[in-house]
């Protein structure tokens, strides 16, 4: 009898004892949803750990999830009102009505400090006709455009464009690469691009495309749209692209796999594969980035990138702009930058030397390649990435070549069709 | 013999015989069985001296009903509302009732054998590519399923193992199905190095990339991973056949094409028809197996209804909810449909 009352004592207790655990903890818990390109999440962490040493009353929580939860799961988490205090995003200005405002929370001195070194990425994050609100931080700046395996160049005896002439056309440069897999064989092919259109956007620019009306409406079409379109399909056809990165897929892809197993002469990704590439690559062969090519419309990538805003839905507001004002901080910036091989938005430290975190000597050309490039980024181009709602633009066109490339649509119909997607998405945003 | 018996023979006193773990477990899983169903009853016998015993058995349908109609009946109901409604708010009172616009935009065609002629021409892609996934699924699903329940129901040297090796791919996940399949299938796959070892100057077949190659396999794929459920359901019609019949049928001298003809098909009927409904059902469903096989591709080749409903409502930067909803309701509808068939064909060979 007295084991049996032992016995429900015992489990009384168990039961008990995770409430009573839980009511001992005093600290506000935070919850950040992040992605991965490649190691910044392990650094991220690194680094809020020794924030969390100093400021014992916060803990924070890291949910990573892949990259397109991010893009299509997670806006559904926030517009139902369950999402994290502070996330990773790239759909900047198009998640802005969620994000947190977070001037209340901040000093004068500390608002002073973002805007000037975040200045015209704070603009990304606002919604149409907002021009103050600080919501978050621009922790990486991406540039869309080409490397090329110049190992492969090399074994086929076919010259890199951009070495005799750095204004090379996109015609050059595509048959360059096209001449490289024809030599190499069926193990090789020429080039291939992110499914994104995004990384589309870089090229249609160069060739002319204005992508915007005089009154700033979405005007996909016009000549130099259809000009890389035209070019775009053609290099499906003539076997010069890679066919399984457009054609068999419906949603983001990458053809950093291909690139790292040197299937694919020229890559038209963008500066986050440095920090991969490092990693896949490392030196097993010459992989480089080089200029921009160019058209009617100049010489130009896409540029992006990665911000790290806080969510007003939080119950925690003045803990979160705590944890963001640290890693808004520029010694701390400059470690996650460092340690990373991202490129900063962070003027200060762009203006400074970075102290890249590696002993591969491809990756730091890499890095300072693309930091060349910056000054030829059109100005088209970041009209369209702080457009909020550039995402409905990428999509459709990205869908819609698919179609051309595999022949369900003539690309005749498919201009028409990529207009009236848009139209259709900005419409039911009117609703 | 019993443990005191066991403990004097050994000449312990039963009182401080030791207990083994098992009878510590049996005495925590009585504790915790006496103290859960003596709380139980403490709420049951007044319930049931009040309502007495006969309507006792709504009360345990309350659990089952609460939980079908939070998770089944109410999202119907307001998959209604929704489909009555557009813009991109997701709460239904912050939404703009807008009627019938989203059916007459999913209707709004020209011509609907061609999708292009169509507003909204992803959605007839869908529908004409689950159409065509249908007919060649459903129609080569029960075709090979009977015949492998009729070969499986014969005297075959290793019966057994043949028919754990049909049923093997049901047990996979869709998922696992789709992943296995695509590293057979893509340009450098499994399928394509089989080739080459016979044919090295041959180049890969593109099959995930050409869009015919891309349906084909799509339909292929499904019949392998779900044939083996469909056989199993044939094979106990078949055993439910009386020896007796195809005894009679000897004697009148049927061979064995006239045997199956007159005999096996007409009994297997009402099976039959169940298999089919079944299959019908799942294949209007179809999404997950195809999403990671394809992804839909190449182009729209093989997005059939569910993901045409899944991308519109929820993956595009601006969703069309409102949208998604109404062509929701047209795929419930139809399923809808095979559902009261099936249920009328259950009835029918009830009462036969």
């Amino acid at each position: 009898m007295k084991l049996r009352v032992i016995l429900f004592l015992l489990i009384v207790a168990a039961l008990a004892l995770p409430a009573a655990t839980t009511s001992g903890q005093d600290a506000v818990e935070l919850r950040i949803t992040w992605y991965d390109d490649g190691n910044e999440g392990a650094v991220l962490r690194d680094l809020l750990d020794q924030f969390e040493a100093d400021n014992p009353d916060i803990k924070i929580v890291i949910d990573t999830v892949p990259y397109t939860t991010i893009l299509e799961n997670f806006p559904v988490q926030l517009a139902a009102g369950e999402g994290p205090d502070i996330a990773r995003v790239t759909d900047l200005g198009g998640l802005a009505e969620y994000y947190l405002d977070m001037r209340p929370y901040l000093s004068d001195e500390e608002i002073a400090y973002l805007e000037e070194n975040f200045g015209p990425f704070l603009q990304w994050l606002r919604l149409p006709g907002d021009t103050e609100g600080i919501f978050g931080i621009q922790n990486q700046l991406t540039i869309t455009g080409p490397y090329i395996n110049r190992t492969l160049f090399e074994q086929a005896g076919v010259d890199v464009p951009s070495d005799e002439n750095p204004e090379h056309t996109w015609e050059e440069f595509a048959g360059a690469c096209k001449a490289v897999a024809d030599e190499l064989g069926d193990d090789v092919f020429g080039l291939a691009m992110d499914r994104s259109g995004h990384r589309f956007a870089g090229p249609a620019i160069s060739m002319g495309a204005k992508f915007f009306d005089e009154a700033g409406y979405p005007a996909m079409i016009d000549e130099g749209f259809i000009a890389m379109s035209e070019l775009f399909v053609k290099w499906h056809e003539d076997g010069t692209m890679l066919r399984d990165t457009w054609a068999a897929n419906t949603s983001y892809a990458g053809a950093n796999e291909e690139f790292a197993n040197a299937q694919l002469a020229c890559y038209m990704s963008g500066t986050w594969q440095v920090q991969q590439f490092t990693n896949t690559i490392g030196d097993a062969f010459d992989w480089e980035v080089v200029p921009f090519p160019c058209g009617p419309g100049g010489c130009t990538g896409m540029p992006g990138g990665a911000a790290t805003v806080a969510i007003k839905d939080t119950e925690h507001p003045e803990e979160v702009v705590r944890v963001m004002t640290y890693l808004a901080d520029e010694d701390v910036l400059r470690e996650f930058h460092a340690r990373t091989l991202f490129i900063p938005a962070h003027k200060g430290i762009a203006t400074s030397a970075i102290a890249w975190d590696t002993d591969l000597e491809l990756a730091k050309k890499a890095l300072s390649d693309w930091s060349i490039q910056v000054p030829n980024i059109s100005p088209i181009a970041f009209d369209l990435q702080a457009y909020p709602f550039n995402r409905v633009m990428f999509d459709a066109t990205r869908d819609r070549l698919a179609q051309v490339i595999v022949g369900e649509l003539s690309l005749d119909d498919a201009m028409v069709r990529i207009q009236e997607d848009v139209d259709k998405g900005l419409d039911e945003l009117a609703e | 013999m019993s443990r005191i018996d066991a403990a004097r023979r050994v000449g312990v006193s039963p009182r401080f015989s030791r207990k083994t773990i098992g009878d510590l477990f049996g005495d925590v899983f009585s504790l915790l069985f006496g103290f859960i169903m003596n709380t139980i009853d403490l709420v049951i016998t007044p319930i049931q001296r009040r309502i007495g015993i006969r309507r006792m058995a709504y009360l345990f349908l309350v659990p089952n009903m609460l939980i079908f109609s939070i998770f089944v009946l109410f999202p119907m109901l307001l998959n209604f509302y929704y489909s009555g409604t557009a813009g991109t708010k997701l709460f239904p009172e912050d939404r703009t009732w807008v009627g019938t616009e989203n059916y007459q935009t999913l209707f709004d065609c020209e011509d609907f054998t061609d999708p292009n002629s169509c507003n909204e021409d992803f959605f007839w892609r869908a529908v004409s590519n689950t159409v065509v996934f249908v007919i060649f699924q459903v129609g080569g699903l029960v075709l090979l399923a009977l015949l492998t329940a009729l070969i499986l129901n014969r005297e075959i040297a290793g019966r057994g193992f043949f028919r754990s090796v049909f049923f093997y791919p049901v047990l996979l996940s869709p998922v696992v199905v789709g992943l296995i399949w695509k590293w057979i299938l893509q340009r450098h796959g499994l399928l394509n190095g089989l080739l080459e070892t016979f044919d090295p100057e041959r180049d890969a077949t593109l099959f995930l990339l050409e869009r015919n190659w891309a349906a084909f396999w799509v339909i292929l794929v499904s019949i392998w991973a779900q044939m083996g459920f469909y056989t199993l359901i044939l094979l106990a019609g078949l055993q439910s056949i009386p020896a007796v019949l195809y005894e009679a049928g000897q004697i009148d001298g049927a061979n064995n094409w006239q045997s199956f003809r007159h005999i096996t098909l007409p009994l297997l009927m009402p099976t039959m028809f169940v298999v089919l409904v079944l299959s019908l059902i799942r294949a209007v469903q179809v999404f997950d197996q195809v999403f990671v096989l394809t992804g839909g591709g190449p182009g729209t080749a093989t997005k059939y209804m569910v993901q045409y409903i899944y991308e519109t409502g929820f993956i595009n930067q601006i969703p069309r909810r409102g949208l998604a909803a109404s062509a929701s309701v047209l795929l419930g509808g139809v399923l809808l449909v095979f559902t009261l068939f099936q249920l009328w064909l259950g009835r029918k060979s009830e009462v036969t």
